[in-house]
Order: structure tokens, then C-alpha cells, then sequence
């Protein structure tokens, strides 16, 4: 059919092909106006819809990062409340445990005092003081005798009178001065008992002092927070994204740990629900395992809430200290009873793993062999049916912080796709926009043959209009001596304006064109 | 006002993993596809065929390693009337608790060792017939999803005269495994006989709305199984 019409004008190719040429290439320099604003047209429209497609997701992206540092902000605060009420509770703990004590410590402070001052005041005395005795000897012993037997009997006696109560006061003095250093002595565990109770008080102080330096910290980091400044909320991403992938890794580990629980008990279980049975396509037996293990996963988590160790619950988490005790005592009874049953189930998988081994062996017509130390793998079991339920119950821990750190990442993905769609669509639009632009040049390359032609008609046409008017002004200027710059100047603005129409002028419509 | 926003938050995201749940587990719970299998052996124990009974033995202790709970096995044996409940050596259907269905297999597996053990005298005619028929029968009242049918034989029939075999098995989703179909001594002279006969069977089982597979070698016994 197209080969027919190819031919349509001569049988000769090469005729039919020049003739085919020429009437496209007129077409298309007849429609040449409509073709640019077709292309032009069509580029910016394309532009302009996907610029303002692009505007419309940054506004998008603008709300989700607002969104995104809103929560985030939540997040901190209440993560820094939280922080707080901790510190508080353990202050709270350190008064309660020690200074309670306080009263009587003080009590204890103020009788060793009072017993310190008394044995001071006992110990500060009057005190004979020896030394005077030997200033009286040496002057009675200084004093002239004259020669005298009876003067010097008589100061021999002073002399010996006074040696004599020289003596007993030096002795009183010696007696009294051992009773005071004994009461001194005996002062010295009293100031022991006073130094350690002191560095008892120091010690407490001291912690209540490192613990009112942490709540600044808290309180600074939660003003910051308020008054939502740039560094915490960058601190809170990371530090989302660190739980984020911490969480996610424990997760990862936990549910490792289910699939190993699951194994364990999904077939002992079809004993109790049998093992024909489907629920859609999946047994039973099977279904049955994964309830027990969520429910165990439940209950852990009610624990956890219960305890106020994880706050994924709030109608928990705001219950009476009462009720949350009687919740924990429920939830960890129920564990403990799942257990139990999983640690028998387990037991129990051994067993039949056993004689399912021996009646293949039976079938395969091999004697059943005697295994030895068989019962170490069946305690093992066992113990590995109790031990697992009590892991999966702290799964409630990496959940919360998954949960909560799912919300960041979230946002952080949705806000990383907004912005790649948003570059995607505008280099889309500009490439658009260019490539209407270059089709336009393309569409003027196919007919440049007429083009040429056209321009040469122009050129000629205003050179000749050009040629009269300077014939037409040398006559004037012959006559009138009559200026002709500005109209040459005019010609040739015209004329430069022409040239680079042709060359870059793109029309919007058919009258620019 | 931001601590309820965030409350409000997690519990619509609760509310969409539950709803995501509740959309898998209703997507899970559609009209449940039945899992049962119910197979029958018939062995025959006819003339030159009654040498090859070990492999009824392999076959069936095959099938009881693989068939579990809720499953259906039965056996029997094709002489010169195949069609009577006396030829069925052993049949059961599997508890649905495994520590039971452990000692069903033991049972029968004593059950065919038995009669393994005490056969002597080949039968002279061979009824592969009648022997059909009383499968399709047990097979149709198993009611299961999958319907296996193993027949050790050479596919030779030889029926008494007395014997009116002309009535057209219904086979329906039922599939006719040919184990250890062996060559006899005029096959030999004209594998044409041999290549006609099997034609000629699978004609019948298809014609009977059943599904045709020869097996000759027992280690390609997955192949039909599966």
C-alpha cells in the first residue's frame, strides 16, 4: 500500500523520492508558523504543568518536614519529660533512703558534739603549774646565811618544806595532767564517729548534688527542644535512626527466636488439634503454634506495660499502681503457664521426632539402632520450651522502640521520595521544554532549502528598498543638504533585527510568527 | 495538644496493622483446598508376576513414609477374582494424631509383611479388572483430594471364563500409576504386544476419566507420588 503510494507520481525511486521531498518540504515551509507553535506550544505546556506539578510536591514535601520535625520534637519532650520524672523518682529514692535517716543522724552529730564539749571542759581545768616551786628553791638557796647554824637549819627546813610540797605537787600535777590526756583519749572515737558520720552527709549531698546536675542537663536539652532549635531535632534524628536500626536488629534476632519456638511445638501440637486439619491452606497444628507464641508475645508485652517498663499501652500505663500489680501477676502467671506447656510440647516433639525416626528406619527395613545419651537433646528441648517464652516476652522492649523510631524513618523515606520525584519532574519539564526547542530547530533544518531562499528574496528586497532610499536621500541632500545618519543607522538596526529573527526567533502563535 | 496528636497517631497506625492483619487472615481463609490423599496397591500375584512380590513390600512402605495424618492407604492383591473384599490385605486411614498414625503404619505394615511371608501358590487366572474396580470403589468412598492408584502387575489379564468384566471403571481424578510393568517372554518376540497392551490400558483408565503413568523404575516412584 505505502509502496504504491510512494510510486504514485513516477516509476523511477529516485524521481518519486525528490518529488515526495518536495511536496513534504513545501508542507512543511507552508505550515512552518503552525509547526513551531505546535512544538513550542506543546514544550511549554509541558513545562509548565510538571513546574507547577513540582511546586505543588514541594509544598507536600514542606508539610511532611514540618510534620517530621513536629514529632520528632514530640518525641524529644516527652523522652526528656520522661527523663526527668526519673531523675526526680530517684532523688526522691535517695531522700527517702538516707536523708530520712537525717533526724537521727543529727541527733547522733549533736551528742558526740555534747559529749566532745564536755570532755574539753574537763580536760581545761585549772593546772598547777611546777615551775614556780623552782624559782621559791632557788632563791631560798640564794639566800645569805650569814654563818648562822640556826638561820641555816631554819632555811634548810624552808628548803626542805618546800622541796617536799614541790614533790607533792609535781605529783598532783603529773596525776592530774594522765587524767586529762585519759579523757582526750577517750575523746578520740567520738571525733572518729563525728568525721564519719560528716562524710555520710557528704555522701549524700553529693549524690543529690550529681543528680541535680543531671536534671540541668535534662532541663537544658528540654528548652532547647522547646524552643525547637536545629541541633535537636538533627540529635533526634540520628538518634532515631540509631534505635531505628538497633530495634530492628533485636527484631530480626526475636523473630529468628519465634521460628525456632514455632518448630519446636508446631508438631506436637497436631496431637492436641490434629494434624489433617487446614485453615485455608496452612494446618492447623501450625496456626495453633504461631497463636500460642503471639499469645505469649501478648502477654509479655502486658508485663512490660504492667511494670511501666514499655508505654505502648496508655489505658495501662494510666491505671492505679493496684490494678497494674494485679495485671503483672496475671500477665506473668499466664507466661509461666505457656511455658510450661511449651517445655512438654517440646518434651513431647522429642518423643515423636523419635518413633517417627524408628518407623522409618522400620519401613526402610534397617534394624532400629540403640541411640545413646538420647536424653541430653530431650532436656535440652525442654529447657529451650521454657526458657524461649520468657525472650519473646521482652520483645515488648525493641517494639516500642521500633514503633517510635518507624514514624521518623518513615517520614525521612517519604520526604527522601518527595524530593527525588520533585527533581525527577522538573529536569523532566526542562528536558521537555529543550527538547520542544530543539524539534523547532530540527523542523527549520528539514526545510532549509526554502528558508535560504527566502532569506536571499529578503536580502535582496531590502537591499534594493535600501539602494532607493539612498538614492532618494543623496537627491535630498543635493537639494536640501538634508542628514541621512539617523535613517542609515535605522536601516541597519532593521536589518540586524531580521537576522535574528531568523536565527532565534521561536513564535509563540501564527501572528508572532 | 501534641501529646494527643501522637496518641492519636499511634493508634491509627495500630488500627492500620490490625486492619492489615484482619485483610491477610480473610484473604487466608477462603474455601480450604483438600489436602487428603487416598492410595490403593493392587498387586498381582498371578503365574510369572508372583515373583516380583518384594516390590509390592518397597512400594507400600514407600507410601507409608510419605502418606500422614488424615490419609488413606490400602492393599490388595489380584488372583482369579479380584473383585471381593477378601482381596484387600490391609486397609486404613490415618489418625490425626501423629503418635497414632505411627502404630496405624505399624499395623500395616505387619499386615502386608504377613502376607508376604506366608504366600506360596500363584494364582492362575489374573482379574486386573476386578481389582480396578474394587480401588475406584475404595478410592470414590475416601472422598479425598488426591487419588492414587498403583498397580503391580504386567498388565496381563487373564480372566475365567466364568468371569463378566465388561463394565467401565469409573476413574474419575484418579491416577493410575503402572509400577514394574514386566516384559513377559512373548513380548519379547513381539514388543508390538507389549507397546498395545500398555496403549490399551492407558485407553481404558482414560476413557474411565482417569490419569495414566507408567513407572517401571521404583526410584521414579517421586515422579508419580508427587
Amino acid at each position: 500500500m505505502l509502496t504504491n503510494i510512494f510510486y504514485v507520481w513516477s516509476d523511477s525511486p529516485a524521481l518519486s523520492l525528490a518529488i515526495w521531498l518536495v511536496i513534504c518540504i513545501t508542507l512543511l515551509y507552508a505550515g512552518r508558523p503552525h509547526g513551531h507553535q505546535l512544538l513550542r506550544s506543546t514544550g511549554r505546556a509541558i513545562y509548565t504543568s510538571l513546574r507547577l506539578a513540582s511546586a505543588s510536591i514541594r509544598q507536600l514535601e514542606e508539610r511532611v518536614k514540618e510534620r517530621n520535625r513536629d514529632v520528632l520534637l514530640a518525641m524529644g519532650r516527652e523522652a526528656s519529660e520522661k527523663a526527668v520524672e526519673r531523675e526526680f523518682h530517684r532523688i526522691n529514692a535517695i531522700v527517702e533512703r538516707d536523708l530520712s535517716q537525717y533526724p537521727s543522724l543529727h541527733r547522733k552529730l549533736a551528742d558526740t558534739l555534747q559529749k566532745i564539749q564536755d570532755d574539753y571542759h574537763e580536760a581545761s581545768g585549772e593546772v598547777l603549774l611546777p615551775p614556780a616551786w623552782s624559782e621559791v628553791m632557788d632563791t631560798i638557796a640564794s639566800l645569805p646565811t650569814s654563818g648562822d647554824p640556826a638561820v641555816v637549819k631554819i632555811l634548810e627546813n624552808i628548803q626542805d618544806a618546800v622541796e617536799n610540797s614541790h614533790q607533792q605537787s609535781f605529783k598532783a600535777y603529773q596525776k592530774n595532767a594522765n587524767e586529762r590526756h585519759k579523757i582526750l583519749n577517750s575523746m578520740q572515737p567520738e571525733w572518729r564517729t563525728l568525721n564519719s558520720t560528716m562524710s555520710k552527709v557528704q555522701n549524700m549531698l553529693t549524690g543529690l548534688e550529681e543528680r541535680s546536675k543531671i536534671i540541668d542537663r535534662h532541663m537544658a536539652d528540654y528548652e532547647s527542644l522547646r524552643k525547637a532549635e536545629d541541633k535537636a531535632v538533627n540529635s533526634l534524628t540520628a538518634s532515631s535512626l540509631t534505635q531505628f536500626f538497633i530495634a530492628s536488629l533485636v527484631l530480626v534476632i526475636a523473630a529468628f527466636g519465634g521460628i525456632i519456638n514455632f518448630h519446636l511445638i508446631a508438631l506436637p501440637m497436631s496431637e492436641m488439634v490434629g494434624g489433617a486439619s487446614y485453615i485455608g491452606s496452612v494446618r492447623t497444628s501450625d496456626v495453633a503454634a504461631l497463636v500460642i507464641i503471639m499469645m505469649e508475645i501478648t502477654m509479655g508485652l502486658f508485663l512490660l506495660e504492667a511494670l511501666q517498663i514499655t508505654r505502648l499501652f496508655p489505658v495501662i500505663g494510666s491505671l492505679d499502681d493496684k490494678m497494674r500489680k494485679r495485671i503483672a501477676i496475671a500477665a506473668f502467671t499466664i507466661l509461666v503457664i505457656f511455658a510450661s506447656i511449651e517445655a512438654s510440647l517440646a518434651y513431647m516433639r522429642d518423643l515423636l521426632a523419635l518413633d517417627r525416626e524408628a518407623l522409618a528406619q522400620s519401613l526402610a527395613g534397617a534394624t532400629v539402632a540403640e541411640a545413646q545419651f538420647r536424653w541430653i537433646p530431650s532436656i535440652g528441648q525442654l529447657v529451650l520450651g521454657f526458657i524461649l517464652p520468657f525472650a519473646l516476652a521482652f520483645v515488648g522492649i525493641p517494639l516500642e522502640s521500633f514503633v517510635h523510631s518507624l514514624r521518623t524513618v518513615l517520614g525521612l523515606l517519604l520526604l527522601g521520595f518527595l524530593r527525588t520525584l520533585r527533581v525527577l519532574i522538573r529536569t523532566t519539564g526542562g528536558m521537555a521544554n529543550h527538547l520542544s526547542k530543539m524539534l523547532v530547530s530540527f523542523y527549520d533544518l528539514l526545510i532549509m532549502i526554502p528558508l535560504s531562499i527566502e532569506r536571499a528574496v529578503k536580502w535582496h528586497r531590502e537591499n534594493s528598498t535600501q539602494n532607493a532610499r539612498l538614492e532618494a536621500s543623496e537627491l535630498d541632500a543635493e537639494d536640501e543638504s538634508a542628514p541621512v545618519g539617523p535613517k542609515k543607522r535605522k536601516a541597519t538596526s532593521r536589518r540586524s533585527r531580521t537576522v535574528d529573527d531568523v536565527a532565534d526567533d521561536l513564535p509563540f502563535n501564527v501572528q508572532e510568527a | 495538644m501534641k501529646t494527643h496528636s501522637l496518641f492519636f497517631l499511634k493508634s491509627y497506625n495500630i488500627v492500620m496493622v490490625l486492619a492489615a492483619l484482619a485483610v491477610l487472615l480473610l484473604h487466608g481463609c477462603g474455601a480450604p483446598p483438600d489436602n487428603r490423599r487416598a492410595a490403593f496397591i493392587l498387586i498381582d500375584i498371578s503365574g510369572d508376576y508372583a515373583s516380583e512380590l518384594q516390590q509390592a513390600r518397597t512400594l507400600s512402605n514407600y507410601l507409608l513414609a510419605n502418606l500422614n495424618s488424615g490419609d488413606s492407604l490400602a492393599i490388595a492383591f489380584i488372583d482369579n477374582s479380584s473383585f471381593t473384599e477378601r482381596n484387600v490385605i490391609a486397609q486404613a486411614t490415618f489418625d490425626h494424631r501423629p503418635s497414632v498414625a505411627s502404630q496405624q503404619k505399624r499395623l500395616f505394615q505387619s499386615q502386608v509383611d504377613g502376607f508376604l511371608d506366608k504366600f506360596r501358590v500363584p494364582s492362575h487366572h489374573s482379574d486386573i479388572t476386578g481389582g480396578i474396580l474394587l480401588a475406584s470403589d475404595y478410592l470414590h468412598e475416601m472422598e479425598a483430594g488426591q487419588k492414587h492408584l498403583f498397580i503391580l502387575s504386567d498388565l496381563h489379564e487373564d480372566l475365567p471364563p466364568w468371569l463378566d468384566r465388561e463394565v467401565k471403571a469409573n476413574l474419575d481424578s484418579v491416577h493410575v500409576v503402572a509400577v514394574n510393568v514386566k516384559r513377559q517372554r512373548g513380548d519379547n518376540n513381539n514388543p508390538r504386544e507389549y507397546q498395545e497392551r500398555l496403549a490399551g490400558w492407558q485407553q481404558r483408565v482414560e476413557e474411565g476419566g482417569g490419569h495414566w503413568m507408567l513407572v517401571n523404575d521404583m526410584a521414579r516412584l517421586e515422579r508419580a507420588w508427587q
